[in-house]
């Protein structure tokens, strides 16, 4: 049997295996072109979560070989980001990782703060706080809801995107938008939180535990999702510190590590919170990760709204937030910061720095350069999508092709982050 | 700060003028490397006893058109055990000649240069599968280089709306 590829005209064409090679542009080591099937898995297919080809070589339903192509949603973020100013692009983060654009937001501006040398309010750090861990949750109800849903289980989809759906409001309250949120900014907060806003995340403590106990009993002692899950896509703890992973797919794995704890920022060093960590490496690992730490995000909110205290959300320096707006009528110096700002920015001293928070999917890293003017002259993301999927092919090595769906699914990819 | 200098002097005691400078930028550490003595550095962080920096977070190019050197590279290096991140910084003058690679020490590097290749246009020496991975194959240029044009479309008015249709690329007929 010769190769077989699908083309775009859907005829069927035989190339030898350099032609294919150059053709596919994944760098794959082919290794048997004559007995073996390369199937095209992707862009457009729904386990991959966003516009992912994985090129997979096949030996009956078995995989033999696989290679992530990406780039089908490059959109230059990090050069739109060097030719905006620093608030402006702030907007960029949120289209990164859509999923999560409060962490985006946060790992942004804290490297901003950083540069500048600037603290922030404690009110500022608590909400910060409180809305990373409530777009966590959310993040990991969607992660839950689609990887459940590659294995065909429905019904938990349908219910992660309805309470998925009450955190996206509690964003639209305080931010005005569900998802591009762009909230966080440097020097503290777009505005504070408004009145409504305890009450309803603490109704949203109140229901959840309920709600995560129903997922649970859809599917953690569900014997078609263990069987489709447990033993599949394993990494030992070694591999997955040498490829780079991060976050729940690490402590899958028995690394205990969460930076959150490990190497603290805002407040987490005052929290009290457990580290959930698995030994099995295995898709079924990175289930029970996940899930308690849904659990802990709750723990954290609650710990966050007990102790939120009123006062400023802003730093006093007007020179990097603006002024509000009803000094605007007394004050000439107000009038003045306020059109600096808004015409040209602020600037910041020349240096770099790399800041590192926990994201719901690993460690996002933002590397920021500053020369002195008022827009950054290198700014670079750590995307732990990108760096997780890297130990896809490893994690798929003699698997089928059916585990292979489930094995995305639960190292929780976003495209928009891995392009960028 | 003890353990930042413990680096240094553990780096100075055993390759010597390998580290060419070390700079101190909002409570991080950079350990700028030569580049010929980077893989000796990187391996000696890894395997020291005392060091164990186990995990390479990520690698990023920088480009300083129009300074000379023009280029640099940046490991983002972190030692879970210590819970310590560090960062070496290699100066590159020509692109063409590029840092080793590190895949040998981190198995990631391989992935994370071919970002760097792609975007910055950094060739990493030894690292035989550099090739395009977010843009397309036949693509010209590295977008993230600071000459590269940011694209732009010239506004049409009434008076040269036909002069400057004529240059504008898409199909005319």
């Amino acid at each position: 049997m010769g190769l077989l590829i699908p083309q775009a005209s859907d005829t069927i064409q035989e190339l030898s295996v350099e032609e294919l090679r150059a053709k596919v542009g994944t760098g794959m080591e082919i290794v048997d072109a004559e007995e073996h099937m390369l199937l095209s898995m992707g862009p457009q297919h729904p386990s991959t979560h966003g516009v992912l080809r994985l090129l997979v070589e096949l030996d009956g339903e078995t995989v033999v070989n696989l290679a992530p192509d990406i780039g089908f949603l490059h959109t230059g973020i990090e050069k739109t980001m060097e030719n905006k100013r620093y608030v402006k692009a702030l907007v960029a983060t949120d289209r990164m990782d859509y999923l999560t654009p409060m962490s985006n937001n946060l790992v942004y501006t804290m490297a901003v703060e950083k540069l500048l040398g600037v603290e922030v309010t404690p009110r500022a750090k608590t909400l910060r706080l409180i809305l990373a861990e409530l777009s966590r949750l959310a993040s990991h109800l969607v992660w839950l809801g689609t990887s459940a849903l590659d294995l065909a289980a429905m019904s938990v989809f349908l219910y992660c995107f309805r309470e998925r759906e009450y955190i996206l409001d509690i964003f639209e309250m305080v931010s005005g938008q569900r998802m591009m949120v762009s909230y966080i900014r440097p020097g503290g907060l777009w505005r504070d939180v408004p009145e409504e806003f305890v009450p309803a995340v603490r109704k949203l403590l109140d229901f959840m535990p309920a709600k995560i106990a129903d997922y649970e009993a859809l599917l953690t002692h569900n014997p078609i999702f263990e069987m489709r899950t447990q033993g599949v896509g394993t990494i030992s703890s070694e591999d997955a510190i040498a490829w780079g992973l991060t976050g729940p797919s690490l402590r899958a794995s028995g690394v205990d590590w969460d930076l959150r704890r490990d190497q603290p920022y805002l407040d987490y060093a005052s929290y009290d919170f457990k580290v959930p960590v698995e030994t099995a490496g295995d898709v079924y690992a990175r289930y029970l990760v996940r899930i308690q730490e849904m659990r802990e995000c709750l723990r954290l909110i609650r710990q966050g709204l007990d102790r939120l205290k009123p006062g400023p959300v802003n730093i006093d320096d007007h020179k990097i937030v603006p002024p509000p707006r009803a000094e605007l009528g007394q004050s000439m110096e107000a009038v003045i910061h306020h059109f600096k700002l808004w015409t040209e920015g602020f600037s910041a001293p020349e240096g770099f720095v790399y800041q590192a928070i926990e994201s719901p999917r690993g460690e996002i890293g933002c590397y920021l350069r500053g020369n002195g003017t008022n827009k950054p002259a290198r700014v670079h993301f750590r995307g732990p999508s990108f760096v997780n999927l890297a130990s896809l092919p490893l994690m798929s090595k003699n698997r089928f092709i059916a585990d292979v769906v489930a094995i995305i699914g639960s190292i929780d990819i976003v495209l928009g982050e891995i392009d960028r | 700060m003890k353990r930042d200098d413990m680096v240094v002097e553990k780096l100075r005691a055993a390759l010597g003028d390998a580290v060419e400078e070390v700079s101190d930028f909002r409570g991080e550490r950079t350990v700028y490397i030569r580049k010929d003595r980077l893989i000796d550095a990187c391996r000696l962080l890894r395997d020291d006893p005392d060091l164990r920096y186990n995990f390479l977070a990520d690698i990023v190019a920088d480009d300083h058109l129009p300074d000379y050197p023009r280029f640099a590279v940046n490991y983002h290096l972190m030692s879970m055990p210590n819970k310590h991140r560090l960062r070496l910084r290699v100066w590159v003058e020509d692109p063409d000649d590029g840092p080793p690679t590190a895949a040998d020490i981190w198995v990631i590097a391989t992935w994370l240069e071919m970002e760097v290749w792609d975007l910055m246009g950094v060739r990493f020496a030894g690292n035989g599968s550099l090739r395009r991975l977010f843009l397309p194959e036949d693509w010209q240029g590295h977008p993230l280089r600071k000459d590269y044009p940011l694209g732009y479309e010239e506004v049409q008015f009434s008076f040269n709306w036909q002069e400057i249709d004529a240059k504008k690329p898409y199909a005319k007929q």
